[in-house]
């Protein structure tokens, strides 16, 4: 009997070899992949930094800062800080509403913020493109197509801000506003110096969850202004589909690496944060 | 004064639900449009749906094989996720927290760069996207993580004791798994299937990088309509479908309430 215990009581962390594998191939592998594009010439497979360098350098006799790229650039930062900024300035109120208020069936007044992202993406993008057309300010100018795409990230992005926000907001002990409140502060002052700083983790949350794809969800940006506003998201898409993989892979790497910088700064690797699962919390 | 604040609240809480409701149900009204433009009000008319479920024109065997899809790659998805959570779970502090920090990449990472770095390696793996491996692991990439994170809260919940009593009571360790772990996590398998579908439904950019050329969803016939010159009465019947599936949100989200009051009034 003792001797066949061993054999017998498997290793259970053994399970996580085929997710492991998985992980792996198909998460790190490319990745590497990526960088390999971004640091070697397209003919040859030999190392450089060339691709890098034609970034940030402008085509056709033109300056860097005067060429297409770094309008593209510019444009994708200015919408996805808008984006964001927009967001935050929408969900922070509605989140603290909901949270503080009366209501008995708070879950279901939450509900009502994420049904609509039920419908399939494409479909809900389609119906705000539609609604534009409708009320007429669909593709009329360069101004109202940035306008048009900040607003199709807030529309699509909203959720995702509201959601972490509300959580932290609801999970603050009421006894701290009420100590607050006995030591004298008033409403607003209460407010700045317990429930803002002590909702700061879902606010980070959710502006890692809200900017980068501001920047990159092309399908947005082209739908939204019929492929006439570009951000950095859609100009890898071209790299891609005009075969400039080395070009590509190199915006890909700059993107990587800020992700891996905002989620440093807003602390999204911590697994054990219940707010940064972008989604898991739409359950 | 106090009132009027709160009066303020609510009429912002009904604009924002205006901005987030409004296109959806003006699409709704539309789709009774007896013309294919959202211009103009011709009168009251079923074309559209009568369009949409005709199964010789494009979007209905479009939805199927979306739904069929979403089903499939939810499934492996899930499985997969299952089996890694609990070994993550059980597995040193290092070696899991490394896993989960990998995990966390695809939920993190701009969805174009997953799928451009995807595409990446099929095409050195020589596997070509007509096989459909490409779209089925592509998706499984971004559902599978999502999945994990919604087990994993359920494993720290659980109480070990159990499948240690499971052990000392002679079951072998995969009957405990099967009938003490499993059961306990369940929920957050369920809802990390249920994830992993809906995010295999809303996917354009991964599947319009990792699919067949001659296989659409949903997500990428529409981009694809609205790209070209197109033939209106197809992208029209589309809101048809946005109406059907928001007419079938709603129903199941009040279904649930009436459900979930019914349970809390027999508590009582």
């Amino acid at each position: 009997m003792t001797k066949a215990k061993p054999k017998l009581r498997f290793s259970r962390k053994l399970l996580a070899i085929p997710y492991a594998l998985f992980l792996a191939i198909f998460v790190v592998a490319p990745l590497v992949i990526i960088v390999y594009y971004a640091f070697t010439n397209g003919d040859t497979g030999e190392f450089t930094v060339d691709n890098f360098v034609n970034f940030f350098s402008g085509t056709g006799g033109q300056s860097f800062f005067e060429s297409s790229r770094f309008k593209t650039i510019v444009q994708s930062f200015f919408i996805s800080v808008m984006s964001t900024v927009l967001c935050l300035a929408i969900a922070y109120p509605v989140a603290y509403i909901i949270a503080t208020c009366k209501v008995k069936n708070k879950a279901g007044l939450l509900l009502l913020f994420i049904v609509p992202m039920w419908v399939n993406f494409v479909l809900r993008i389609n119906a705000l493109k539609e609604l534009l057309d409708w009320i007429g300010i669909y593709n009329k100018s360069d101004e109202w197509n940035i306008f048009n795409t900040v607003l199709g990230m807030v529309y699509d992005f909203l959720p995702f801000m509201i959601l972490p926000v509300y959580t932290t907001i609801s999970k603050i002990d009421k006894s701290y506003l009420e100590a607050a409140r006995d030591l004298g502060a008033g409403g607003a002052s209460a407010f700045l110096k317990i429930t803002l700083p002590l909702s700061k983790p879902g606010i980070m949350s959710g502006v890692s969850m809200v900017f980068l794809p501001s920047m990159t969800n092309y399908v947005i940006s082209n739908y939204m202004t019929f492929n006439h506003t570009k951000i950095i998201g859609a100009f890898i898409d071209e790299c891609f589909k005009n075969d400039l993989w080395n070009l590509g892979s190199v915006t890909a790497l700059l993107l990587l690496t800020l992700m891996f910088l905002i989620t440093w700064l807003t602390g999204g690797f911590d697994a054990q944060s219940e707010t940064n699962a972008r989604g898991t919390s739409l359950w | 004064m106090v009132k009027l604040r709160s009066i303020l609240k609510w009429v912002f809480i009904g604009l924002v639900l205006l901005f987030i409701y409004a296109p959806i149900l003006l699409l709704t009204v539309y789709s009774f449009n007896e013309s294919e433009t959202i211009t103009s009000w011709q009168g009251f008319s079923w074309a559209h749906y009568e369009y949409f479920f005709n199964m010789e024109n494009q979007p209905l065997p479009i939805v199927i094989q979306t739904i069929c899809l979403a089903l499939v790659v939810a499934s492996l998805s899930t499985i997969l996720a299952t089996v890694g959570s609990i070994g993550i779970f059980y597995s040193k502090k290092r070696t899991s927290s490394l896993l989960s920090g990998v995990n966390q990449i695809p939920v993190i990472n701009a969805e174009v760069v997953t799928a451009i770095s995807l595409a990446f390696l099929f095409v050195a793996f020589n596997l070509p996207k007509s096989t459909f491996i490409p779209l089925i692991v592509g998706q499984m990439v971004l559902c599978t993580p999502f999945v994990v994170l919604s087990i994993i809260p359920k494993l720290k919940q659980m109480d070990n004791n159990l499948y240690e009593a499971a052990l000392d009571l002679g079951a072998t360790p995969t009957k405990a798994l099967f009938s003490v772990v499993i059961p306990q996590i369940s929920p957050g398998i369920v809802s990390g299937f249920m994830l992993a579908i809906t995010l295999s439904l809303d996917d354009y950019v991964i599947a319009a990088y990792t699919k067949p050329n001659t296989f659409q969803t949903i997500s990428t016939h529409i981009y694809s309509l609205a790209k070209g010159s197109t033939v209106d009465t197809i992208k029209s019947s589309y809101w048809a479908l946005t109406a059907i599936i928001f007419a079938i949100i709603v129903i199941v989200v009040i279904v649930m309430n009436i459900i979930a009051n019914k349970k809390a009034g027999k508590k009582r």
